[in-house]
């Protein structure tokens, strides 16, 4: 028999992460589109903080009802606020409320989730009752009873994040909880079991590293929704109202009537900025679904 | 249905309606603002009496609202009154009664929410099932790519820019309030148009704030639906395309999307409420707008007790219907 020639064992090429991550994007456009309007809002504030004069942002600080022009690229409003000051400063303090808001109602999901479903019995009922009572509230209503039961001066970014966060835990709880329930039954738990590890163990060991897809998609989701309910209380002028906020913007423009009198830039920037923030949150929300469903993902 | 689920199905909604008024009764309370005393101060700034009066005034009102009373029994006085829909006095338009003032704003507010519902749910599910259908041709499976884009904007955003392209630009439509400046309400055909025209701007909004939803999930749920064997089959027989369309795939596509709509309308009357105060229109998104900023807290408490039980009693009433709709959940 002759022998057949074989051309020497190519080395495979192995490419290294960040081809990997653009290649991935390739597949997933509306992450890749995500990922890059949330980081031009990014670059927007930092670039922005340090160039312009963040003291414009509050009122009486420039001339009033300036349309937009070369000194005041973004215009100035009623109250002498350089718009694109305050909204600098409003991008940052929404990002603030959200990534605050978002990860503490991840985490408070994330450990009630374990509890009920690790542990199961009375926990668990428990957890997912009062769960199922909550979730048909309409919670944003009783973020207003709340907000509005605080005393004006109290009410800071910081006091909205905690707000929107004490009524935004059951969504994560309940698709950890459901999450961790399938998880448990897989043969590696068992096998875990079996030889001895304890429940600390395999919570921290074997099970959470495998949920970090489902706790990081459940995460933007968190900050998407508790960006929107900060601005809908802004809108209601139920948020800090000396800060920026892109809500608290929009209520004093329609407070003042803005359109009627022609100053149209004022409630028009604030509501393309909620766009591009929160468009972009959803794109990067659904483009991790499909990165943690395997079901729904999209081959080459 | 059974007995035993329609009870267990009361009891939920009770359980809902009493732990959302429990919140609300509960929180204002823990808090340092008082609430009468805000408002006389606010009075006292711009109508001007002395400030012994003032607590006299206050002690007065605080028994006659029944606040100088041991906690437990404030509650159960509340719970008492929320079953009979007595959410108290108005602080702002004293002596009128948050009933009333709910009663009165609420044919706006229940109109405006109906039609743009009931339009964007149809129009959104219509347009995600020919997304999702293989047969409909591509410019009407491209149409509803826009509509996705919508589900990131909230439709008070939605409002803003509506109010602006076409209600400040284009000077097409009014800009706010419920009818002209200078109109004297009386029942006319001028009269209806122009309420009808600034009614179209805010019902725009709220139908392009929430179509894209719709569309999202009707396509997804279609395309899942495509490979199912009773499609399929219907298709061997020999059925027309319209039929395969309405009795195989919409039929069986729109059960979820009826959950979902129970379970969206939370949101959806938080939104037209908001939408409703950004145009000024004398619906309950006013009334709440207003309150709060006079700091009338009874109506807003009220209010929003209010459309929890209204909220809570909707979905209820869908998940009943659920079965008309659904023969496979059998009604027995």
């Amino acid at each position: 028999m002759t022998t057949v020639a074989m051309s020497p064992q190519q080395a495979i090429e192995q490419p290294n992460g960040l081809v990997l991550l653009l290649r991935y994007l390739r597949r997933n456009k509306g992450l890749a589109v995500g990922l890059a309007i949330f980081l031009a809002l990014v670059l927007f504030t930092v670039i922005g903080s340090f160039t312009v004069d963040l003291k414009h942002a509050y009122p009486l600080s420039v001339g009033l009802k300036k349309p937009p022009s070369w000194q005041y690229p973004f215009g100035t409003d009623f109250f002498g606020r350089d718009l694109l000051a305050a909204m600098v400063v409003g991008l940052w303090q929404t990002a603030v409320i959200g990534i605050l808001a978002g990860g503490l109602g991840t985490l408070i999901g994330v450990i009630l989730g374990f509890i009920a479903a690790y542990f199961g019995g009375f926990a668990d009922a428990t957890i997912r009752t009062v769960c199922q009572i909550l979730t048909p509230i309409p919670v944003l209503l009783i973020q207003v009873v709340i907000a509005s039961s605080l005393d004006k001066r109290d009410v800071t970014i910081f006091t909205m994040a905690f707000i929107v966060v004490l009524l935004a835990w059951m969504g994560p709880t309940l698709v950890i909880r459901s999450q961790v329930l399938t998880m448990k039954e897989r043969q590696f738990v068992s096998v875990a079991k079996l030889s001895g590890v304890s429940d600390f163990g395999i919570i921290f060991k074997e099970i959470l590293p495998n949920l970090l897809p489902f706790i990081a998609a459940a995460f933007v989701s968190q900050v998407f929704l508790a960006v929107f309910a900060a601005f809908y209380l802004a809108v209601l002028g139920l948020g800090p109202l000396r800060e920026p906020l892109l809500g608290n913007i929009i209520w004093a423009a329609t407070g003042q009537g803005a359109f009627f009198n022609g100053w149209w830039w004022w409630p028009i920037e604030p509501s393309i900025g909620m766009i591009l923030i929160l468009g972009s949150l959803a794109l990067i929300n659904m483009g991790l679904d499909e990165l943690a469903n395997p079901r729904v993902r999209r081959t080459e | 249905m059974r007995p035993r689920l329609l009870i267990k199905r009361l009891l939920f909604l009770v359980l809902v309606i009493w732990a959302a008024s429990t919140i609300v009764f509960f929180i204002p309370r823990l808090s340092s603002r008082n609430a009468l005393r805000e408002r006389f101060a606010e009075l006292a700034r711009t109508g001007g009496f002395s400030s012994t009066d003032m607590e006299k005034i206050i002690a007065s009102m605080q028994k006659q609202f029944g606040l100088d009373q041991p906690l437990l029994q404030q509650y159960w006085q509340y719970l008492n009154n929320l079953v009979h829909l007595d959410f108290g006095v108005s602080l702002y338009k004293y002596p009128a009664t948050v009933t009333e003032l709910i009663a009165q704003a609420l044919p706006w507010s229940i109109s405006l929410l109906l039609v743009t519902t009931i339009l964007s749910f149809v129009i959104g599910n219509l347009l995600g099932a020919i997304a999702a259908w293989p047969r409909s041709p591509r410019w009407m499976r491209g149409i509803a790519t826009p509509f996705v884009l919508l589900t990131g904007v909230p439709p008070v955003i939605m409002g803003v820019l509506l109010l602006f392209f076409i209600g400040f630009r284009l000077k097409l439509l009014p800009l706010g309030g419920s009818y002209s400046v200078g109109l004297i309400p009386d029942w006319s055909w001028p009269f209806f148009l122009d309420l009808m025209a600034h009614q179209i701007l805010p019902a725009l909004a709220l139908i392009f704030g929430s179509v894209g939803g719709w569309v999202l999930s009707m396509r997804g749920m279609g395309i899942t639906i495509q490979g199912e064997d009773y499609v399929n089959f219907a298709e061997h027989k020999g059925l027309t395309p319209g039929r395969i369309f309405r009795d195989y795939y919409l039929r069986n596509t729109l059960l979820p999307q009826v959950t979902g709509l129970a379970l969206a309308l939370g949101t959806v009357v938080t939104s037209a409420i908001i939408v409703e105060g950004l145009f000024a229109l004398p619906g309950i998104g006013s009334l709440i707008n207003v309150a709060i900023r006079a700091n009338d807290f009874p109506t807003i408490y009220g209010i929003v007790i209010f459309i929890t039980i209204a909220v809570a009693v909707l979905m209820a009433i869908l998940e009943f219907v659920y079965p008309l709709i659904d023969p496979r959940v059998k009604n027995e």
